[in-house]
């Protein structure tokens, strides 16, 4: 039997067939034990795939190659073989059950028993340890589906965190946390780190995989393009080793110019649907012009995603205050009646919120628009495959057919899926909440771009962002929210990261005056 | 202003993309094949243990009647678990329209046709089809009530139609006093009992013949008609050649007996219909996104509630189609008909492929199901094997075609 070299992780040759692409080609990369080990490379270009096989998720003999752990080979026939071991990993798409505890959740699988019999005081008190060391402030005993989802990726690392692990494996762990958050998990894992756990560190963010990486391996088209030590390079390498040319700017220049105010929010107040008593939106007031993108910072939980739901007309209880599109008063009670007045959402969550995962990539696209796709109830196909197959092609979105089923598709090329889908009904007010999570940087260019593009054709964008340098580079304007109320409005060129930072984290002076 | 910017578009369509789009590949097909030959299999098992009397025209054609009343619900039931619900209620439904429908016939329309001294109340066909349409209605308005209570009262589905079970079959009671209503008039029962004639027959599958090669041709003018690529045409032909040799094959069967029945007719008629809503239409897209992501459909503007309103109601109409069809055959109502139907369509969609989890479904599929369980009930009762040993092996059948579903994806 062949051995493997020094390395802790030895990938040899591992080449990945999924119907109609080559998902891995040839892949080689060595990973040393006890370092941290970025992985980087465009939407699609093999990162998660190879990360399945590591992890007994694709078992051996779906694919080609070696693969030695410790010197020995590895034949995971699945996920347990690879936990046994020490290899954790935790998936780009969050994997939790949202009706149980947090506790439950870490242990699912694994729960002390005896004769069948769960032992509660165990489980809850190992829970205890296992969120001091992944640093998430919540009691074990809270349901999963009322945390945020910073929080629900904390728990996935918490649980990743249980029994022994020698290899953890990271796909893209920070695209939903904010910065306290990212900070944090850094932490962590350098602390991990000393006690001798190796990582492999998949993310989109340089920034991330430089403060954090001993060294970084780029994948490029389901090919390695190199492994090298972070000292020894910089960012726009690794940028041309991932595209294959030298990068452009992070942001398009600007070819948009305001226009009229084409949406007016005014006093805008909602309550918690699931505490009434509770505020979630607070006097809220802006206005958008059409060929404006106006962005929306804040912290976690403090009202973004709750007041472009709400505005959409599909969050809240007894929302009050006023909506006007072009100086009109209008009244959205539902989605549709919002779709109708020319409004479009692209969620935050894809998964749950967004798209339609068994549905093929035209379905998932047409879906709000099919009344403008059919002739009376019956659908035009042609006409749909046509739309379809354009908006595929202008957003680049890389899929064997327009018939894959979107689960196929990697997480970036989902997330386009999930902005097409809106960009079909040809809204004239889009909100976007965030848009590039997960994304690619070749990718994030394109869809600035476009977003400016569609300003400069006279659309109202809005535009939800934790990523602070996505909003100073694309925002005309910059609302900062606080607790559900407005901390301020900052005009792009007056904006930089102290004052938003600041401005998100207490809020507006005058706010915190009538707040007490 | 949607359609203008996406017509503008037809020229930037992007080949490789849409290269594999025409019909389904093979590959998706391969379960539905495999179904087929899972009920060739029974067949031929069937075939030979029978000496070759399963096989028999007079015999098929009995097995097609069969399986038309269970096809009908099991069309309606692909919509209801797609949407990833459930209804129990319908062989109940089935039994209270039936019934209904033979009260009129039988004893409310001769009544007021006696008071009123109209005599063509009293039978024959205006008779008939006030009958019909009643019990049309009433189907109708059971499934938006039920959907209603599912949709905006938000009652889970299964506790609706559970409901509802218990409070159809007691009105069947109620209506009929639990003793057979009958005889019914030779128009009503001819929906149950009648042929085709073998002209007719042989007219309609040319006809049929007609319309899949128009279907053919269209489709590929309007994949042209935007770019795309068409099969080739010998392709074509050959599915043009197998699917008229199905439908010529089928009526000359048939006509080998006594002609098409008139049931099977019916369920022709309404899968195909069916189907297209399934397929090509806003409901039946919309049927698969409510059952494949309800937020997701919820956010995307669907008008959830009218859907489910909707596939009720569907589900309702199909329900009264089988009752009326049942009464027809059995040229009465009785106080348990349709006990258990619900059982069979539920068994038919799952084995034909439909998800219980919702957001996928095959009407094809549900036939060939409906086809499957039929297949048992005759072959083993011409094989005078016991009714209990009937319904042994059709659970077990039920088990192993979903077990062999969930290892071949
Ligand atoms: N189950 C599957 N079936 C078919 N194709 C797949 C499947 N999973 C992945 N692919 C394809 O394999 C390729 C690599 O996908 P992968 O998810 O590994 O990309 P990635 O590098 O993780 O991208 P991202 O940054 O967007 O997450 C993509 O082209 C994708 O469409
Ligand atoms: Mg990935």
């Amino acid at each position: 039997m062949q051995k493997g070299s020094g390395a802790l992780l030895d990938i040899r040759n591992v080449t990945k067939d999924f119907p109609g692409t080559r998902a891995l080609d040839n892949v080689s990369m060595e990973v040393r034990e006890g370092e941290i080990h970025g992985l980087c490379g465009e939407n699609g270009a093999g990162k998660s795939t190879l990360m399945k096989i590591l992890s007994g998720t694709y078992p051996y003999g779906t694919y080609e190659g070696q693969v030695f752990f410790g010197g020995e080979p590895t034949r995971f026939s699945g996920i347990r073989d690879a936990e046994a071991r020490g290899i954790r990993i935790i998936h780009q798409e969050l994997a939790l059950v949202k009706q149980m505890t947090v506790a439950e959740n870490i242990f699912l699988g694994a729960e002390t028993a005896k004769y069948g019999i769960i032992d509660q005081m165990s489980l809850y008190s190992e829970t205890r340890e296992l969120l001091r060391r992944s640093g998430l402030n919540v009691p074990g005993t809270a349901l999963v589906r009322t945390l945020g989802v910073g929080q629900q990726q904390m728990v996935e690392i918490a649980k990743a965190l249980r029994g022994h692990v020698r290899l953890l494996i990271l796909d893209e762990p920070t695209s939903a946390l904010n910065d306290a958050e990212v900070e944090n998990l850094m932490q962590t894992l350098r602390e991990l780190k000393h006690i001798g756990v190796t990582c492999i560190y998949i993310s989109h963010k340089l920034r991330e995989l430089f403060d954090i990486a001993d060294r970084i391996t780029v994948l490029r088209d389901g090919r390695c393009i190199g492994t090298e030590a972070t000292a020894d390079i910089t960012e726009d390498e690794v940028i041309a080793m991932m595209v294959g040319r030298a990068p452009t700017g992070r942001f398009p220049s600007k070819t948009r110019r305001a226009g009229k105010v084409m949406f007016s929010v005014r006093n805008w107040t909602v309550r918690n649907p699931e505490n009434k008593d509770l505020y979630a939106i607070r006097n809220v007031s802006f206005d958008v012009r059409a060929g404006e993108i106006l962005g929306v910072s804040g912290l976690m939980g403090s009202g973004r995603t709750e007041l472009l739901q709400s505005l959409f007309g599909e969050y809240g209880f007894q929302p009050s205050g006023e909506i006007m599109i072009d100086g009109k008063k209008c009244k959205i009670n539902s989605s549709r009646d919002a779709i109708a007045l020319g409004m479009g959402l692209v969620t935050e969550d894809r998964k749950n919120t967004g798209l339609i995962l068994m549905h093929s990539v035209t379905h998932n696209m047409t879906l709000p628009s099919l009344p403008n796709l059919s002739n009376g109830p019956v659908i035009d196909t042609g006409l749909e495959l046509a739309s379809t197959s354009k908006l595929i092609k202008e957003l680049n979105i890389r899929a064997p057919s327009v018939e894959s089923k979107v689960e196929t598709l990697s997480g970036g090329n989902q997330q386009k899926v999930s902005i097409a889908k809106w960009l079909m009904t040809n809204p004239r007010i889009l909100m976007l909440d965030e848009p590039t999570r997960g994304i690619d940087v070749g990718t994030k260019y394109q869809i600035y771009e476009l977003m400016d593009r569609l300003a400069a054709d006279g659309m109202a964008i809005i535009m939800v962002s934790s990523d602070l340098p996505e909003i100073l580079g694309m925002s005309d304007r910059i609302l900062v929210m606080h607790e559900g109320t407005i901390a301020g409005i900052v005009e792009s060129e007056e904006a930089n990261p102290e004052k938003i930072m600041s401005l998100a984290a207490m809020g507006a002076r005058e706010d915190r005056r009538s707040n007490s | 202003m949607g359609k203008t910017r996406l017509e503008t578009s037809q020229s930037t369509v992007d080949m490789s993309l849409v290269e594999q789009v025409p019909g389904k590949k093979l590959k998706d097909n391969l379960r539905a094949y495999t179904m087929v030959f899972a009920l060739l299999a029974i067949w031929l098992v069937l075939a030979i243990a029978t000496q070759g009397t399963f096989l028999e025209p007079r015999n098929l054609s009995n097995l097609f009647r069969q399986t038309a009343i269970n096809g009908y619900l099991a069309i309606g039931m692909v919509f209801v678990i797609t949407a990833g619900h459930i209804d129990l209620s319908v062989g109940a439904v089935a039994g209270l329209t039936g019934a209904i429908a033979a009260m009129l016939q039988v004893q409310w329309l001769p009544t007021l046709g006696a008071e009123l001294g109209v005599a063509w109340l009293q039978a024959g066909w205006p008779s008939t089809i006030i009958s019909i349409v009643a019990a049309l209605i009433v189907g109708t308005i059971i499934g938006i009530w039920q959907g209603a209570w599912v949709a905006y009262g938000q009652v889970p589905a299964f506790i609706v139609t559970l409901g509802g079970l218990l409070i159809f079959r007691g009105a069947i009671l109620g209506i009929t006093k639990g003793i057979n209503i009958g005889p019914m008039n030779p128009t009503f029962q001819g929906l149950g009992q009648a042929y085709l004639s073998h002209t007719t027959g042989i007219a309609l599958a040319i006809a049929s013949v007609a319309l899949i090669i128009v279907y053919t041709i269209m489709s590929s003018r309007n994949k042209l008609k935007y770019d795309f690529p068409v099969k080739p045409l010998w392709t074509e032909v050959v599915l043009i050649v197998l699917y008229s040799g199905l439908v010529i094959g089928f009526v000359i069967i048939m006509n080998r007996y006594r002609g098409v029945p008139i049931p099977v007719v019916l369920l022709i008629v309404i899968a195909v219909i069916c189907s297209f809503i399934f397929n090509r239409t806003q409901l039946g897209r919309y049927t698969c996104a409510i059952g494949g992501n309800l937020e997701a459909a919820r956010l995307s503007g669907l008008n959830v509630r009218r859907v489910m309103v909707q596939i009720f109601a569907l589900m309702g109409i199909l329900g009264a189609i089988a009752g009326i069809v049942l009464t027809a055959r059995l040229n009465a109502a009785t106080a348990n008909a349709g006990n258990q139907f619900e059982l069979n369509a539920i068994a038919s969609c799952v084995i034909g492929g439909t998800s219980l989890q919702g957001g996928s479904g095959s009407i094809p599929g549900a036939l060939l199901g409906a086809l499957v369980m039929a297949s048992i009930d005759n072959g083993l009762s011409m094989l005078n094997v016991q009714a209990f040993w009937q319904q042994i092996i059709k659970g077990l059948i039920l088990m192993v075609a979903v077990l062999i579903d969930v290892k071949s994806r």
